[in-house]
């Protein structure tokens, strides 16, 4: 019984990071038609920064959360640069607009390594979340729990910008139709910055507060990033709902496939997908993109 | 007209010939290490051509074209370590079995993969590769999981011992000319020129009452064949099968090799192989941060060489005639199809 209350709860800890990834991810796709391939990079290059924010630069040691938000905005503003200066000039060539996007993240895949080195580097849990919740005989890691209530808040957050505000209203205009969009006057790649640097904010968000459960080591961008194509791929592009409740599954689907069946892990974490594609090939929350 | 397009395609074709003569003159010839870096060039050459008659003929990305050339060699591998199958003349049957199990691959896979278009059948292959590799990777007791399994020596047959690495190059060679040879056919056939077709607008294809699905879908699987077959020759040739050939990484280097060579000329995709394969070797003994050289290569062909290297004495002659005759009408180039 234990052990498979831990199991829901690990399960659900990591569908919120699994969010945060995929978010933005979807959101990119949605907008600007093409797979982010550097998602997990950034997802990665945050985990890195916060780790090093977080054990000193200059003799600095910084809060957990400081650490956090700083390493989401500057890979925020890398995201920016990466819209601006390369796929700007690719416009309507999603092959080489993905081809970059790859090319890309091998570069920032070497460039941790040379900076970084091989060894896993293990993030601190934040000190004063750092305990256990005794619910009866079991015990709950405190930090687990704060990503739950942390994702949850993030996606109420995100659901408001779209739903409540006039940036998600041009967003949301953007993913129907971006040429309608522009006929009426939204400034559509002025959107796709916007998107994508906080698309990639999220990434190295959920990338640094993942680091205490995850650790960050070469090759986590690689394990990242098939894990948001198949919440994409699962719950729709372009919808926040999809991502949500994409990568509840997803998380359900990978740790108990670790557990059950080390063997085929990988293996049936791509079995709803093929369902999916099979059945419903926009996704679950999807709506068919012209 | 026609004729001179006649004659230049011959020379083409000439040309072709030349090179590859000449390769099989000088390389044998040359050092152990160079013969070597030929023999995975040519093995990976394989995958990469397959790759070019679904990126450049048909106008589909796959992203996950390393999992055929995964499952001819774990196969490859595992009969030869576990059965001791494949290591003399047998070794055809392998040939044989790697091409059935890479289209089978590839036939369930195209079930899937085939009903999307653009990005999102570059999404679908790329999760089918990875959901590969997963299988490769952790799959421990059939695949020997991280470690992969070691081919401990190359098949014999009669007088041949491939051990040799001499004759391993010929053999190679040989395949990659008859592959060529195939896959160039293939491509010139009226089914070759559907594709094209379906490349260049589905939807007259379809209304043209082509089954377009259906033409897609054997093109993958003859792809998927070729990857297998690939895979095979990779697996002596590197005398290891492990979870890095199954690796986004992998499948990635066949797709960009395919556009820095020039996609939709077969011999590009070759040109690709050989040129990452070479300054990866060479780059390595010079500079540490030889990988990013290797990226930014990718990242400025596709911003500044989208037709490739094959592509640049069209531009250039495209260019020259632009300047030429600056007040008459732009006239239109034809697709690079050959």
């Amino acid at each position: 019984m234990n052990f498979w209350l831990v199991l829901t709860v690990n399960s659900v800890t990591f569908g919120g990071l699994l969010f945060l990834l995929s978010a933005g991810f979807s959101l990119i796709f949605g907008l600007m038609r093409i797979p982010n391939l550097t998602h997990g990079s950034l997802f990665m290059l945050g985990a890195y920064f916060g780790a090093t924010l977080l054990t000193g630069v200059f003799g600095v040691k910084l809060n957990f959360w400081v650490a956090a938000i700083l390493a989401a905005l500057g890979v925020a503003m890398i995201g920016a640069l990466i819209e601006r200066l390369l796929l700007r000039r690719l416009p309507g060539d999603a092959l080489a607009q993905v081809l970059v996007t790859l090319g890309l993240s091998f570069i920032a895949a070497d460039l941790c390594l040379m900076v970084w080195g091989g060894d896993p580097i293990n993030v601190e849990t934040p000190p004063w979340l750092g305990g256990f919740m005794r619910l009866g005989s079991v015990a709950f890691p405190n930090y687990r729990l704060a990503i739950i209530v942390i994702a949850v808040v993030f996606a109420i957050g995100l659901w408001m910008l779209l739903e409540r505000t006039r940036l998600g209203a041009m967003i949301r205009a953007g993913v129907d139709d971006p040429d309608m969009a522009r006929v009426v006057g939204i400034r559509v790649s002025q959107l796709f910055t916007i998107v994508f640097a906080l698309g990639a904010a999220l990434a190295a968000f959920a990338g640094i507060i993942g680091g205490p459960i995850l650790s960050v080591y070469p090759g986590i961008d690689q394990d990242m990033l098939p894990l948001a194509l198949v919440v994409v791929i699962l719950g729709g592009t372009g919808s926040l709902l999809g991502s949500f409740v994409g990568s509840i599954i997803v998380g359900f689907i990978y740790n108990f496939g670790q557990a059950l069946l080390p063997e085929l892990a990988y293996f049936v974490l791509f079995l709803p997908m093929l369902l999916v594609l099979i059945f419903r090939p926009q996704g679950l929350f999807g709506r068919q993109l012209p | 007209m026609s004729e001179r397009a006649m004659t230049s395609n011959q020379t083409k074709i000439l040309a072709v010939l030349a090179a590859l003569v000449a390769v099989a003159i000088v390389v044998p010839n040359t050092n152990s290490f160079l013969i070597l870096l030929a023999t995975r060039a040519l093995a990976f050459s394989i995958l990469v051509m397959s790759l070019d008659i679904l990126l450049g003929y048909t106008g589909l990305a796959s992203l996950g074209q390393a999992a055929y050339l995964g499952v001819g060699a774990y196969l490859t591998a595992i009969l030869a370590t576990k059965y001791q199958f494949g290591l003399g003349y047998d070794f055809w049957l392998v040939l044989l079995f790697g091409i059935m199990v890479g289209g089978a691959l590839a036939a369930v896979f195209g079930l899937l993969a085939i009903r999307a278009s653009g990005v999102y059948f570059l999404m679908i292959t790329l999760a089918l590769g990875q959901c590969v590799w997963g299988l490769a990777y952790r799959w421990n007791s059939l695949t020997g999981g991280d470690n992969g399994i070691n081919l401990r020596q190359r098949p014999k047959f009669g007088a041949i011992d491939l051990s040799n690495e001499v004759a391993f190059f010929f053999l190679v060679f040989v395949i990659f000319c008859i592959s060529l040879g195939l896959m160039y056919t293939l491509v010139r056939s009226p089914f070759g020129r559907s594709l094209a077709g379906i490349r260049e607008r589905e939807l007259r294809m379809k209304i043209l009452g082509y089954n377009t699905w259906l033409h897609k879908y054997i093109a993958f699987i003859i792809a998927g064949a070729f990857g297998g077959l690939s895979g095979v020759l990779w697996a002596h040739t590197a005398g290891i099968v492990s979870p890095i050939n199954i690796e986004l990484t992998n499948s990635v280097d066949a797709l960009l090799m395919a556009v820095l060579g020039g996609a939709g000329t077969l011999v590009g995709g070759v040109i690709g192989s050989f040129i990452v394969f070479g300054l990866r070797e060479y780059l390595s003994t010079l500079v540490p941060w030889w990988q990013y050289v290797l990226g930014i290569i990718y990242v400025l062909t596709i911003l500044f060489l989208p037709t490739g290297l094959m592509g640049i004495p069209e531009r250039i002659r495209q260019r020259r005639a632009r300047n030429g005759n600056a007040g008459k009408p732009k006239q239109l180039a034809p697709a690079a199809t050959s």
